[in-house]
């Protein structure tokens, strides 16, 4: 193979669904922890103990799904952890964030010890019978596996969820003034310490995403970053869900194509293209920036605010 | 009025916070029906004990009964399934969310949105409260948002509302079109609890009246019998003689502002157009208007929070419109702005620190980079020992302070500075009596020592008790000044803009509010 | 019912008090987490924080690397510490670290074989410059359109990992190494290399400039304009703009500060101890140096302590590693736990805990 003329367009968008899959479930999660104002940098930390958490129950069982339970808990146990902290105890948001993530790298990296090279169970694909055996939308859409439907689901829940329920409109409620919502009666802590544990259960699932499906396989430090690019989503989308779910094919097909091109042998240093999807992030987020009043117009008014009710 | 039981009887609430009693032993009842007034000074207990009743704050002692009924909600939902509705001072609203979330997220049981929607509509339109449920909250006026907030409660169709000062943010036409309506619900069999410090309005709307001073219950009356200046004794406890206004002098203009315009700052801001004015030497320049009409804007404008093009802003003839705030402090143009925690002063930082924060200038604190803290402490001594700022000392944080001692603290540290012109917003906010009078009175004198001095305030008495000139913030714009000899009441509220929005207000409000019900 | 009630002013025995307390519950949640590895907790423990500076068997060897470790780590926290009490969030130091390294050694190997005192000045000026630059673009990007500085100072991290990666086996490679990765050992090249100064102690020219910034940034936080108006922004932004604090230059000098101490760390690293760019360059550094800024609580002499014991705990896990077999991993779980603690207990400064409600007064 040479140049681009290797590069398969229905494999790449195929291959896009499934690299946006881990960033998808991980910012739809931190989004609604931000819509009830909360900001939690720990996303990446979150993420890599769920990916090891579900790896380690998945090969320990031999089951996927138990795996795949196993790193939602993870994920949402270190969430559990944070809200402590930063709803419990007043921490500040910031620096409880970057504790979670160095943590929660140190802590996969202790469990995944036993687990370099190792193969996990293999994880079900569901193939829709007919459908998946469609010429070019059969392999683009319906040959996946459970945890890329899940996300669209998701997507599809969190918007619906935030827009239809009651309960969606308090959650944005005390994202939006939590003084206001106290007043009326809500109980802002523990709405803020629901959707934070939401959000870690995400990100868990996310993470197990890279390393049953994705990789599949357990490196140290494998989610390289995809927790953060997963936050730069958050801000990138507005925090709107559906936003959210095409920023992820944006950042799945920069990590899919500059793989690709790697794969193709073109002629820039792996290096120069493995950096690629960091630098597309900083790109997208001054753009997104750019426009300062829009930008403040959507994030929730009490993000990052800590609480506490006086009295 | 119906006989009978009271609505609502409150016996022996007792509430301590760390180093304050709130409420000790306050009791009172309220008929059905009625519209009954609860008086007091800023610090009095108003906002503690009404916290009580509409089940935020749970009190260390006493009981309340309502309609008979034991009565202690353990939270606002238990008070509002009880029938207690609560319109709050700072609205409890959400800007970002549309009129009909609000009103939804007020509810126990909301319909769904269609049918609450119409609902809205239903209640607005028959109450004189027009309001379009679909708008967010963000774009409404403060007259508009406190309609959400009425409707909010009407729809729950409560057995008692409290009404925590309504009128703070409304132009006295807005007021007669609310008094209307607060009328025609109480009419209608539903109790009002009314909590102001505002004598005439009582007077005018309430039949009965708990005063309260200091966490206690001093007197429960009819206003209607009494006379303001009674009253006021009562809620007071003492007599306190207006500030002495020097005559308008005839001074060289001072601060001179042309042709400021400035764009919002940000989505939720109000853009500033076209502003002028004029202060000469030894004139103080009242500036009134409803809040977030540009009074923020304008202050930072002036400040230099906000730079503009440098002919906007002119002091003593030299243009500063361009000079950020130290530079301007440099050249004698002082502020302090409404906000005290967080904006004027530092919660967090003491006083020297904060003395620090606007004195660096103008005292030479600061040398080649370096602080001097031994004259920054010396500075903030002598601010607390000039304006009698209760503190234990100048190394305590500003939030230790009450907001009384702190105001001074901030109005006494740019007065210090001896400025060419002062600019002042909402100077004695929340403030209790003793050191509002100190406040006003320090004003009036930095203004006959020959200073410019502009007083932005919400408060038309303050205005008119200190200002030699008037004019009013209207949606960012400022109308031209007029001398407050001879203004009368009804011109001022037009000069305010008190027509916006309120043209399809019910025709007969304006008649029932001279006609006590 | 616990209730938490604000203090009229943070209480002063608590500030200084939390660190400690911090370190000492770390070490019983440790032993814990070092018990259920299978290891005894007590020696453990006693392995990592002990034996460094004690133990005849190792203390000849790992006492000087106390300074080694630390001097980095200090660098660059109490440049951070600046920023973190303005609000401004540089965490993208470690980036900056690498590229300081990157550019330092770049100006050394560019002079090579030749000698001249004047070439290491030079690494020196550029391994700051490298850093400073750096960071100046997060900084340049907050100012100009509000980007969110922790997002894009984070993803330089990744860039310059990349980078580094790229110039070990490109630009920088040695080209007597016969196609291995890595550059020349700047070590061994003695006009470009940072040498220990007094043998037998670890104290390199990067220990010294560690110092000599604990010093300058006590100095610029008690006494300097700086100093209070990042605290003042950080504290009160609404009340810095009033004051006369101008954000964006503010931030502008905090981030180019932290960037430009990080990028020193990271010239004095690679002229030193590291000795040569290598594609794993990055050693964590500049992560490490965010707890330690918090662990000192963002004063520089709290830092200098910090710096050291988050030191001592990189030497002892390597003993700990060699001895008794305790994974790497653990310690950096460890020092995540430190800075948990460390934020759980800050509460106690600023709340006092209460038990039970309030007696009628």
């Amino acid at each position: 193979m040479s140049g681009l003329a290797g590069i398969d367009p229905i494999a790449v968008a195929a291959a896009l669904i499934v690299a946006s899959t881990p960033i998808l479930l991980a910012a739809i999660g931190e989004l609604v922890a931000e819509r009830a104002g909360v900001l939690n940098l720990g996303v990446e930390g979150m993420m890599i103990l769920g990916a090891v958490v579900g790896f380690a129950a998945a090969v320990a069982t031999g089951d996927v799904w138990l795996g795949l339970l196993a790193a939602a808990a993870g994920g949402a146990a270190l969430a559990a952890l944070f809200a402590l902290l930063v709803l419990g105890l007043l921490a500040n948001q910031v620096a409880t964030g970057l504790a979670l993530t160095m943590f929660g790298l140190g802590l996969s990296a202790l469990i995944g010890q036993g687990y370099i090279g190792v193969r996990p169970p293999p994880a079900g694909r569901l193939d829709l019978p007919g459908l998946t055996d469609l010429p070019v939308a059969g392999r683009l859409l319906f040959a996946h596996d459970v945890l890329v439907y899940a996300g669209l689901a998701l997507v599809a829940g969190v918007w619906a969820f935030l827009r239809y329920t009651r309960a969606g409109l308090i959650l944005r409620a005390v994202g939006e003034s939590h003084d206001a919502a106290h007043a009326l009666g809500f109980g802002v802590r523990r709405v803020r310490a629901a959707a934070v544990v939401f959000g870690g259960a995400c990100a868990g699932l996310g993470g197990a995403h890279l390393s049953l499906v994705r990789v599949p396989q357990w490196t140290e430090g494998m989610t390289a970053g995809a927790g953060w690019i997963a936050l730069a989503l958050v801000v990138f989308a507005s925090w709107r869900p559906w936003r959210v779910l095409l920023g992820a094919w944006l950042f799945g097909g920069i990590a899919v194509l500059q793989l690709n091109l790697q794969a193709a042998g073109v002629k820039i240093p792996v290096e120069y293209l493995a950096m690629s999807p960091y630098v597309v992030t900083i790109v997208v987020l001054v753009i997104i920036s750019a426009d300062r009043t829009r930008a403040a117009l959507n994030a929730p008014a009490a993000l990052g605010r800590p609480f506490h009710a006086a009295g | 009025m119906t006989a009978g039981p009271p609505l609502l009887e409150v016996e022996g609430i007792t509430k301590a916070y760390p180093g304050v009693v709130a409420n000790a032993g306050v009791s009172f009842a309220i008929r059905h029906g009625a519209v009954h007034a609860l008086l007091g000074e800023n610090g009095a207990g108003k906002s503690t004990l009404v916290k009580i009743i509409y089940g935020l704050v749970r009190p260390d002692a006493g009981r309340m009964r309502l309609a008979g009924a034991p009565y202690a909600p353990a939270s606002p939902a238990a008070a509002r399934a009880a029938g207690v509705a609560m319109v709050f001072q700072h609205f409890s609203l959400f800007e970002a969310l549309t009129v009909a979330e609000n009103v939804a997220l007020g509810m126990e049981r909301p319909p769904p949105m269609r049918r609450l929607t119409a609902r809205i509509r239903a209640v607005s339109g028959a109450y004189g409260l027009p309001l379009d449920p679909d708008r967010p909250v963000a774009d409404l006026s403060a007259g508009e948002r406190q309609r959400v907030e009425i409707v909010r409660c009407l729809l729950q169709e409560p057995r008692l509302l409290i009404m925590d000062e309504p009128t703070s943010v409304l132009t006295p036409q807005e007021v007669e079109i609310l008094f209307g309506t607060l009328r025609r619900i109480a009419a209608e069999g539903t109790s009002i609890l009314y909590i102001s410090h505002k004598l005439e309005e009582i007077i005018l709307l309430c039949e009965s009246a708990t005063i309260l001073r200091g966490g206690k219950v001093v007197a429960g009356c009819d206003p209607r019998q009494r006379a303001a200046r009674e009253l006021a004794e009562m809620m007071v406890g003492r007599l306190i003689a207006p500030a002495a206004r020097a005559a308008a002098p005839g001074g060289a203009p001072v601060l001179e502002v042309a042709g400021l315009s400035l764009p919002p700052a940000g989505p939720h801001g109000r853009a500033l157009r076209e502003v002028g004015l004029t202060v000469a030497a030894g004139e103080i320049l009242g500036i009134g208007g409803v809040a977030g009409n540009g009074q923020d804007e304008l202050l930072a404008a002036l400040s230099g929070e906000r730079r503009a093009a440098a002919a906007a802003v002119r002091l003593d003839g030299r243009p500063i419109g361009a000079l950020g705030p130290a530079a301007r402090r440099a050249a004698g143009l002082c502020a302090a702005p409404e906000e005290r925690l967080g904006h004027a002063a530092a919660p967090d930082m003491t006083l020297t620190e904060n003395a620090l924060l606007t004195g660096a200038v103008r005292e030479r604190l600061v040398r080649r980079g370096m602080i001097d803290w031994r004259a920054a402490r010396a500075f903030a001594a002598r601010v607390v020992a000039a304006f009698d700022v209760r503190t234990p000392g100048t190394e305590v944080p500003a939030r230790a302070l009450s907001g009384g001692n702190l105001q001074k603290f901030v109005i006494g540290r740019e007065i210090l500075q001896r400025p060419r012109a002062l600019v002042v917003n909402q100077p004695t906010w929340g403030v209790d009596a003793a050191a509002a009078a100190t406040i006003r009175q320090a004003l009036i004198d930095l203004a006959a020592g020959g200073a410019a001095v502009v007083v932005i305030s919400q408060d038309l008495d303050e205005l008119l008790e200190l200002a030699h000139r008037f004019a009013a913030l209207n949606e960012g714009r400022l109308s031209a000044a007029r001398p407050v000899e001879g203004l009368t009441l009804r011109e001022i509220g037009l000069m305010l803009g008190g027509a916006h929005g309120m043209q399809a207000a019910r025709p007969e409000a304006g008649r029932l509010a001279h006609d006590p019900a | 019912m616990i209730r938490l009630e604000r203090r009229p002013a943070p209480s002063a025995f608590w500030t200084a008090g939390t660190p400690v307390l911090a370190v000492a519950l770390t070490m019983v949640a440790g032993g814990v987490m070092f018990a259920m590895l299978g290891k005894d907790p007590v020696a453990t423990i006693r392995t990592i924080f002990w034996d460094p500076l004690f133990s005849p068997q190792y203390a000849a060897f790992s006492r000087p690397q106390l300074l080694v470790k630390a001097g980095p780590l200090i660098l660059i926290a109490t440049g951070l510490a600046l920023g973190f009490r303005a609000g401004i969030w540089n965490i993208g130091a470690e980036g900056q670290y690498i590229v300081g390294a990157i550019c330092g050694a770049a100006v050394g190997l560019a002079f090579y074989p030749l000698g001249g005192w004047y070439i290491f000045p030079l690494m020196v000026l550029a391994g700051g410059l490298g850093g400073w630059a750096w960071a100046m673009i997060p900084a340049l990007l907050k100012v100009r359109f509000g980007t969110s500085e922790i997002l894009v100072s984070l993803m330089l991290v990744y860039v310059a990992e990349k980078i580094v990666a790229a110039m070990a086996v490109g630009r920088l490679r040695n080209p007597e190494a016969s196609g291995f990765p890595g550059s020349r050992n700047l070590a061994r090249y003695p006009a470009a290399s940072n040498p220990e100064l007094i043998p037998g102690t670890g104290l390199h020219w990067g220990v010294v400039a560690a110092f000599l910034a604990v010093a300058v940034i006590w100095l610029v936080l008690a006494r300097h304009r700086l100093g209070f108006q990042a605290r003042l922004a950080g504290l009160a932004p609404r009340a810095a703009r009033f004051a006369g604090v101008s954000p964006g230059r503010l931030t502008l000098a905090c981030m180019g500060l932290s960037g430009a101490l990080a990028g020193l760390a990271g010239l004095f690293e690679v002229a030193g101890p590291a000795g040569q760019i290598r594609i794993d360059f990055g050693s964590g550094y500049g992560f490490t140096a965010i707890i330690v800024a918090f662990l000192g609580r963002l004063h520089p002499a709290g830092i200098l302590l910090a710096g050291f014991l988050m030191a001592l705990t990189y030497i002892g896990g390597e003993i700990a590693q060699f001895v008794i077999g305790l994974p790497a991993a653990a310690i950096q779980a460890f020092q995540g736990m430190l800075l948990f603690f460390l934020l759980g207990l800050d509460l106690a400064a600023n709340y006092r805990l209460r038990l039970g409600r309030r007696a009628a007064a």
